[in-house]
């Protein structure tokens, strides 16, 4: 018996505007507790709330960028339930019409391209923090209550339950985060909390054609947990039915030690929230003036970007879709790839200094980057010095073992010891030290003089007879040997095609 | 003279006549004396008055005085003070201080009115008798066995008895007007958003309208112009250019100065359920409009019948919400013994809140849960609409509604407390104002067999309080129902 899996996702984001959604208070992270809450955010009697309309703009962007309805007119509804840490006894929340409807997320799996259907987007604010470590001699064994999270303002996006393994769920939950960070509506920084996902997890019998009883893991902060506690749901909910029992709908907490998920509430004590629509807040009203301009400002999607790469760059979709993970990542990779190409046949070079391009970004660059904990916006080697670097080896000048192995490595610490002195980058396009210069000056430059090369190889040729006998006997590996003891001798300097050629032309002829 | 009116207290601290801190002093000794038999006061400072008093006296010479500068004012309890216990007549708040002033507050203290006290109030604004209050009720200065009306019956008895010329209030059924008529003054529901609602403490967030107390509608004029404008801190508050409500007041009056204006009387207004009295006072009154050269028409306002129902589940279901703060984690009352958090819940808010706010918490609780909202909360905002809109088309016929402010002049203390229902009902002819966020004004307009005062209701569309208070003041200006003082307050004075 084979089983489908559905997904929904659930993904509250938080926007990236310094202040609270409905009071002045600062939205930075890491304050001491309540320092960064208002008569507002705590709730005092007598204070009202105020739209942040950088909040709306956000949300609209949002709703731009994914191609949903923004809605001329939504409104603000109380969410009511009591909790320490939610002060006015009720959430700011949109409930029967959210400011953005519809839409959808393209994610890209091995299975191919696919559209997830977006419900809806909404607005609302965040709740406070309980503290239960931390807390004073005093007040030990008592609940801490930080309200500096309290007013954060949310966007959460609802899909439909398009996602039909975890593996989609991941890819979706991956694009939505490149989204929402490259159109600058959210920082994305999962730690900090600035992006959880609730995953509504059902199963039914392939072929079937109602869905199965959903349960919804609760706040899950990190793409690992996300997989495996759905991984571990669809287990469990499949596993259940085969043994004859039923799933409960229920609302379930993941417990990444354990990597289960664990039951919090059914819907038998799900809370009634009586919502209404919030009387402090008339209806939001967002005119087409409004959409406008922010659809004016809206920077290049990622999707279309995406596919600019893959047309303009003839890269594949798979370089192409890391590329554009980031909006500075895409922005590091054009500058670089511009850089190099100037002033050369575009047409002709494109292709080759793209992928070049592309492996040096994603490969070694990424790597050090990721080893310095660095972002790409502030690397050491810009993306203009990464070109001067390429040109060189596309050029011939250096070997591209050389280039990775030697000026990469030796400029990016030249270069962030500058950074960290705040110093001018030592080695420059122009002036007196230019790339070119401080390679000849190392002695990095490639051999690529046929006459050098060709005695070097007859030396080769000369001291290793034996070799070049199993050569000879039809060992074709032996040729790898001498190549790397030619390489050796010249301290990896020799340009490998030359060599090669030149090696196999000398060995054919000694044998006529 | 320290009883006068605000207009000739003005006259008299401009001309020097008289200091602000003479006035306030009279004032402050005259609440000392007669507040133990009324309870209209909670918090009182004198030493803080009398220091606002004096930096008034300073502005007055300076010459930089406003038409309030100097003038005694109390505050509601619902009105968070800067400094001030703000208790708003409960258990919950009794030793919460404010942080912060009300932009109401705040607006009054800027054109120099001097702070004497806070008013005692029906716990939460929520009652029509100012007998809800923790801190005991409020006595009708014209017969203390009486009720003065409510919610904010502390600012009606304060103005009645003299005790201070001018209060604020807060309007969310009639809690202005109501207690306005049955203490023999005049009270203002300004148009919802033409004041803010800043550091009003929320009880119907839709509904609730800060407002004036004082003697004269010409007072409520003075009083509007300082309270009015728009405040970025209230979503709700409305940015529109500034208005001197007292303009029209001071044109020339002559012999028929309501010429032209077309008074509508509603046939719902004076059906059965009126006292005689009632329906006598307001009838004269009409004849006096006549008089002064109004016409008058008769006008239906369909649906009208609904608006107690209506108000009472729109207004129990934003309170319900309102009052969810109220948790005894922040601020004000916690249970002294908990076992667990929601133990802690239960204990403090059934200690904090007394009946009649459990029983409204219970009623909004009830209206908005799954299941009943379309047939209670939605259905009533419906009907909400539908009783605007009546307004709205007999408006097309006059310029101001008239009616009687309550059913019936001022009641016994207890007469009502074991039937909410009937209590509710005093608010008949006050709520479709606030459902429909429009002006009214109660103005004293006769007295009942008992001697007990009888207020007449103006009512006017969005934004007409200008027409509303000439219409009033030129009434004043012919009869002297409003200079009445309650006499059984001057003899317990002079005793």
């Amino acid at each position: 018996m084979s089983w489908e899996v559905v997904i929904g996702l659930e993904t509250h984001t938080q926007l990236s505007t310094r202040s609270k959604i409905f009071s002045g208070a600062s939205t930075a992270f890491g304050a001491p507790p309540n320092t960064q809450a208002s008569a507002v955010d705590i709730a005092l009697p007598g204070v009202l709330p105020v739209l942040n309309k950088g909040a709306v703009e956000r949300a609209i962007r949002f709703g731009l960028a994914v191609g949903g309805t923004i809605n001329k007119r939504s409104v603000f509804a109380r969410k009511n339930y009591f909790y320490p840490d939610l002060p006015k006894g009720y959430q700011i929340s949109q409930y029967e019409i959210p400011v953005v409807q519809g839409g959808a997320v393209t994610i890209t799996t091995k299975d191919g391209v696919k559209a997830v259907r977006l419900t809806r987007a909404h607005l609302e604010e965040d709740a406070g923090k309980s503290l239960h470590e931390g807390l004073s001699q005093a007040a030990s064994g008592m609940t801490g209550i930080d309200l500096n999270r309290a007013g954060t303002p949310l966007l959460e996006i609802v899909s439909e339950p398009d996602m039909r393994s975890a593996e989609e769920a991941i890819a979706y939950a991956k694009t939505l985060h490149t989204l929402v960070r490259w159109i600058g509506i959210c920082d994305g920084n999962m730690q900090e909390g600035n992006f959880r996902c609730d995953a509504n997890v059902s199963v039914r019998r392939s072929g079937e054609a109602q869905l199965g009883t959903r349960c919804e893991i609760k706040n899950l902060n990190s793409f690992r947990f996300l997989q495996h506690a759905i991984e571990f749901e669809i287990r469990r909910q499949i596993e259940l039915i085969e043994d004859g029992g039923t799933v409960v709908q229920e609302t379930r907490l993941y417990d990444p030690e354990r990597d289960e998920t664990r039951s919090m509430r059914t819907k038998e004590d799900a809370q009634d929230y009586r919502y209404f629509p919030d009387p402090d807040l008339p209806p939001l009203v967002i005119d087409e003036a409004w959409i406008e301009r922010v659809k004016k400002a809206m920077p290049e999607l990622p999707e279309t970007r995406k596919a600019r790469y893959q047309k303009d760059y003839a890269l594949s979709s798979y370089d192409a879709t890391l590329l554009t993970a980031d909006a500075a990542t895409a922005r590091y990779f054009e500058a670089a790839a511009n850089a190099l190409a100037k002033g050369l046949d575009l047409a002709a070079v494109i292709p080759e200094i793209a992928k070049t391009v592309a492996t040096w970004v994603l490969g070694d660059v990424a790597a050090a980057l990721h080893r310095a904990d660095i972002d790409i916006a502030r690397s050491p080697i810009t993306a203009n010095e990464l070109a001067w670097l390429l040109r060189l080896v596309v050029d011939g000048t250096i070997s591209a073992k050389i280039a990775k192995e030697q000026v990469f490595p030796n400029m990016w610490e030249q270069n962030l010891a500058a950074d960290q002195s705040g110093s001018p980058h030592p080695i420059t396009g122009v002036g007196s030290v230019t790339l070119p210069a401080f390679v000849a000056k190392m002695g990095w430059e490639q051999i690529s003089d046929a006459g050098a090369i060709g005695k070097i190889v007859d030396d080769v040729i000369a001291a290793n007879a034996s070799i070049v006998a199993e050569y000879k006997a039809g060992r074709e590996k032996a040729l790898n040997s001498l190549v790397g003891k030619i390489m050796a001798a010249t301290q990896g300097k020799a340009n490998p095609a030359q060599v090669n050629a030149i090696l196999k032309q000398k060995l054919s002829s000694a044998s006529a | 003279m320290v009883t006068a009116p605000i207009a000739e207290l003005a006259h008299a601290l401009a001309s020097k006549r008289l200091s602000s801190v003479e006035l306030t002093t009279a004032l402050l000794d005259r609440i000392d004396a007669l507040n133990p038999r009324l309870n209209a006061f909670l918090a009182r400072d004198r030493k803080r008055a009398l220091g606002e008093a004096k930096a008034a006296d300073a502005r007055l010479a300076a010459g930089n005085a406003t038409p309030l500068t100097g003038i005694p004012v109390a505050h509601k309890d619902v009105l968070m003070t800067a400094g001030w216990k703000t208790t708003c007549g409960s258990r919950m708040l009794e030793n919460f201080v404010a942080p912060y002033s009300a932009f109401v507050v705040e607006r009054l203290a800027e054109a120099g009115m001097v702070l004497v006290g806070k008013t005692n109030m029906d716990e939460f604004a929520m009652g029509s008798s100012s007998e809800t209050s923790y801190f005991g009720p409020v006595k009708n200065p014209w017969n203390v066995d009486y009720v003065p009306g409510g919610s904010s019956g502390g600012s009606s008895a304060a103005v009645a008895a003299r005790l201070v010329p001018a209060a604020t209030g807060t309007d969310t059924g009639g809690s202005i007007r109501q207690p306005a008529a049955l203490s023999g003054v005049c009270g203002l529901k300004p148009t919802y958003g033409v004041c803010s609602r800043y550091g009003l403490i929320a009880f119907a967030s839709s509904l609730d309208t800060p407002g004036p107390l004082a003697q004269t509608a010409e007072d409520c004029a003075l009083l509007l112009n300082a309270m009015a404008g728009h405040d970025p801190r209230d979503s709700t508050s409305l940015d529109r250019p500034r208005e001197d409500y007292a303009r029209l007041l001071r044109a020339p009056g002559g012999t028929k100065p309501l010429a032209g204006l077309r008074i509508g009387m509603p046939k719902e207004y004076f059906g059965d359920g009126i006292d005689a009295d009632v329906a006598a006072a307001v009838g004269a009154a009409l004849a006096e409009f006549r008089k002064l050269g109004a016409t008058t028409i008769e006008v239906t306002l369909p649906n009208v019948d609904l608006s107690v129902p209506v108000y009472y589940v729109i207004a129990p279901a934003e309170a319900s919400s309102n009052l969810a703060r109220f948790d005894g984690v922040r601020y004000g009352h916690r249970a002294a013994k908990h076992d667990d958090l929601s133990d802690m819940y239960k204990k403090t808010r059934a200690e904090g809140f007394g009946a009649e706010v459990k029983r409204r918490i219970l009623v909004g609780t009830y209206v908005l849960s799954h299941g009943y909202y379309d047939a209670y909360y939605l259905k009533a905002q419906q009907v909400r609409r539908l009783i605007a809109d009546g307004f709205q088309r007999a408006y097309g016929q006059c310029d101001l509604i008239l009616g009687p402010t309550a059913p019936t002049a001022a009641f016994k203390l207890g007469a009502k407390t074991a039937d909410p229902v009937q209590m509710y009902l005093n608010d008949i002819f006050t709520v479709a104002g606030n459902l429909t966020g429009a002006p009214a004004i109660s103005i004293p307009c006769g007295f009942d067999r008992n001697g007990l005062p009888i207020g007449l209701q103006l009512q006017g569309n969005y934004f007409a309080e200008g027409l509303i208070l000439n219409a009033a003041h030129r009434f004043q200006q012919a009869t002297d129902w409003h200079r009445r003082e309650p006499a059984a307050i001057a003899l317990e004075t002079a005793r």
